[in-house]
């Protein structure tokens, strides 16, 4: 309401050039590997340092403390998303972790513990850190924690296990979500501390990218781990979008994979694409795929406004959730057999969509 | 810069169309549905006055705002307006909306490629469009009325059915062809006064919904009109470019138009979510979005579900009018939208019957009203199936001879 802007959806100068190189390095780096790094259950050698050349941890962090001072845009962070999970769920998701807990960081530390933290990860190298949310239970809800913090005179105390935590195995900072006094409260643990154990745990999906289990035995952190202002829904609307913008990367690379096979696969003497029910099945996923869109941009576009986006994070996730896997489900479908083998991605991305409507906690824009 | 929020001056339309929605449709909603047929309501009349009114003077701010608004980036046009408008008026009632004098897609056209004396002449009436024939409805290439001239007049035979406003309407804007061997590009259209002679009213059809507003089939037997009432050129295009190009010219007018009816589905499922919320809420069924969705009921993951769906629409919507109004072509994303629209209003406005039970399925609430009015959107401007033809085409590149 304060600024009169006019309706727009046109990207803005700097994104359009960062999304062209984002979309060169996810083609390079993510696409190109996401097979054989989903055979192997692991990153490719040396993959998460060359992230570090698209800057993502540096950017939002202030330049005193080694950051480039860019201001803080879900709105480019969605964009990034969105085509980092165009070349590869898992990878992106990797690629996004340190800058989810940097998010974090930003919006819910006061300014020591910003002064504490950021220049740590603000560095030319990559430096692993992520936020670890979930729990192991069924139909998971981000604001009823197992996880206990109690207080002992100048440290917290911190037991419970977290799952599905990205790179947590080798994250050297941890931003754990725990209840304290009933009310959800969030930690910087230290890799190492005593207490902690970290285990890679395998899932149906995203098997390129840590996705550890995290157990905390009594960890005991200082007061000043706690982040001053934290807000639980902040987090995961955020981190609700971040996957989602992931989710409309992947659909859209769904799409773009099957618009040529319905084109030069033959049945009955003729592509299958001239049948409705093929070609309708195409129609629908770019719909669908169009409404994700827009919901995750609108979404974006009013949190960095500063405007309440609660609403519309929990529809775009919502839609997002099971609109893509009915997508990454299509995909399957129109390459019949072929879908089903390992030989092409389709199989892959119908696992990874899986996890949009599961995953809680990770690529927080 | 990507922003979704409405700058004062939409919003100060949505709030006026609100008001009109609420304050003027809503009241006469039931009442009318139960009339049918008839003159045009009372109650309009002050509408036609203010919209012509209104139009003279948009017209103006449009074209001194094109000018200035194209070096400053996003322009926020006539179809971004139209979307915002409509939306809040079929909140009110889609029936009433169409019934309003001037509203009717023939005024659409003559706006759109009129000369300065058709739009002078034409302009301030209430000017319906017939396309359809009985024997051609989506294939409107198909069309078998003919127009020949003779002297200083054009000669129209055949037979036109489901006109919007085809009795209330001041002239209806008749699409015909020059010669029936030449296909898409002898296609025409003339504008016919009402009562011109040689034009018959055979018949109004009795609906599902949209009750109000009048559908009429119309015969044309040897009928004369003057040889200036065709719009655009009566040159037949003989390549293929050009044949393409000139039945392009007609199809265009959808770019506009399909937003615009998607735009009616949004005011729809909006108004039956409203109220469906509102009767629920009396049952204690809260959706808050306060919990996950596999933690809620089964009944407000449903509304959760509707919400989605009904925004995603929306947007789409607003996105399609916003590519029009920059000039960017929108035929595929108008097609999207439509296809979205349509579906959406209508799983949105029978899953709302349905889920207030009794006082949903009852005349005594609107909701059913509602459902019976969504079905028509998804059908009229090209139906579920031909805006999903015409996606596939766009994104798979291909002819409607391979795509058929």
């Amino acid at each position: 309401m304060s600024q009169d802007r006019p309706f727009d959806l046109s990207l803005t100068e700097e994104q359009r050039i960062t999304r062209q190189s984002m979309q060169r390095f996810a083609e390079q780096q993510l696409r190109s590997v996401a097979r054989p790094a989903d055979e192997a259950g692991c990153v490719p050698e040396g993959f998460l340092e060359r992230t570090t050349e698209l800057g993502l941890a540096l950017l939002p962090v202030p330049e005193a403390l080694g950051g480039a001072g860019e201001p803080r845009s879900p709105m480019s962070n969605v964009l990034n998303a969105e085509d980092l999970g165009y070349g590869d769920v898992s990878l992106a998701l990797a690629t996004l972790a340190p800058q989810g807990f940097i998010n974090a960081i930003l919006d819910f530390g006061d300014e020591a513990q910003q002064q504490a933290f950021l220049p740590r990860l603000a560095q030319e190298h990559f430096v692993a850190a992520t936020v670890a949310l979930m729990e192991k239970r069924a139909t998971f809800e981000p604001a009823e924690l197992a996880t206990q913090a109690v207080r002992e005179g100048d440290d917290y105390v911190l037991r419970g296990e977290k799952r599905m935590v990205i790179l947590g195995s080798s994250a050297e900072l941890l931003l754990v979500i725990a209840a304290f006094d009933g009310v959800p409260a969030a930690f910087v643990v230290e890799r190492g501390s005593a207490g902690l154990t970290t285990a890679s745990e395998e899932y149906m999906g995203l098997r390129a990218v840590d996705t550890a289990t995290v157990t905390l035995a009594d960890v005991r952190v200082p007061a000043s781990h706690r982040l001053a202002n934290f807000d639980l829904e902040r987090l995961v609307d955020l981190s609700r979008l971040g996957i989602a913008a992931i989710a409309v990367g992947c659909c859209q690379a769904v799409l773009d994979y099957c618009i040529p096979y319905v084109k030069e696969r033959k049945a009955f003497g003729e592509p299958i694409a001239w049948r409705q029910s093929v070609a309708f099945t195409v129609a629908d996923m770019a719909i669908e795929l169009e409404g994700m869109r827009l919901l995750v941009w609108q979404a974006a576009s009013r949190a960095e406004q500063g405007l309440p986006f609660h609403r519309e994070a929990y529809l775009a996730r919502v839609a997002c959730a099971e609109r893509a896997m009915q997508i990454g489900t299509d995909g399957v479908q129109l390459f019949g057999g072929a879908g089903f083998i390992r030989d092409y991605p389709l199989e892959m991305w119908y696992r990874n969509l899986r996890a949009v409507g599961v995953l809680e906690g990770a690529a927080t824009v | 810069m990507i922003n979704f929020e409405l700058p004062t001056k939409l919003q100060n339309l949505q709030k006026m169309s609100h008001q009109v929605a609420a304050g003027i449709f809503r009241p006469i909603s039931r009442k009318y549905d139960k009339i049918e047929h008839g003159p045009t309501p009372e109650e309009l009349k002050p509408l036609a006055q203010m919209r012509n009114a209104m139009r003279g003077t948009n017209d103006e701010k449009a074209d001194k705002k094109g000018a200035s608004s194209s070096a400053a980036g996003s322009r926020n046009g006539a179809n971004l307006a139209g979307i915002v408008a409509g939306e809040e008026l079929c909140w009110g009632d889609v029936g009433l909306l169409l019934s309003v004098p001037g509203s009717g897609l023939g005024n659409a056209a003559i706006q759109a490629v009129g000369t300065p004396e058709q739009k002078e002449k034409f302009g301030k009436l209430y000017c319906a469009m017939a396309i359809t024939e009985p024997g051609a409805g989506s294939d409107s290439a198909a069309i078998a009325t003919t127009a020949e001239l003779d002297g200083d007049e054009w000669v129209l035979n055949g037979e036109k059915i489901f006109c919007t406003a085809g009795e209330r309407g001041d002239a209806i804007v008749v699409w015909a062809t020059l010669d029936k061997s030449k296909g898409k590009a002898a296609i025409k259209s003339f504008i016919v006064p009402q009562g011109a002679p040689g034009m018959t009213l055979t018949r109004v059809e009795q609906k599902m919904g949209l009750r109000i507003s009048d559908t009429a089939a119309l015969s044309f037997d040897n009928c004369r009109i003057p040889k200036e009432n065709i719009l655009g050129s009566a040159e037949i295009a003989d390549t293929e470019a050009a044949r393409r190009k000139a039945f392009g010219g007609v199809m265009q007018t959808f770019d506009s138009t399909r937003p615009a009816v998607a735009a009616m589905a949004l005011g729809l499922a909006r108004a039956a979510l409203e109220i469906t919320r509102e009767l629920l809420g009396k049952e204690g069924v809260q959706a808050d979005y306060s919990r996950t969705l596999y933690n809620s009921s089964a009944i407000e993951a449903e509304l959760y579900r509707m919400e989605a769906d009904l925004e995603a629409a929306r947007l789409m919507t607003l996105k399609a009018a916003w590519m029009a109004d920059n000039g960017q072509p929108n035929s595929m994303h108008a097609s999207m939208c439509k296809a979205k629209a349509g579906r959406m209003g209508n799983d949105v406005t029978l899953k709302c019957v349905e889920l207030c039970g009794e006082l949903g399925y009852s005349e005594q609430y609107l909701l059913e009203k509602f459902a019976r009015d969504s079905k028509i959107i998804d059908i009229f401007e090209g139906t579920q199936q031909i805006q999903q033809l015409i996606v596939a085409r766009h994104l798979i590149g291909l002819s409607s001879r391979e795509l058929k």
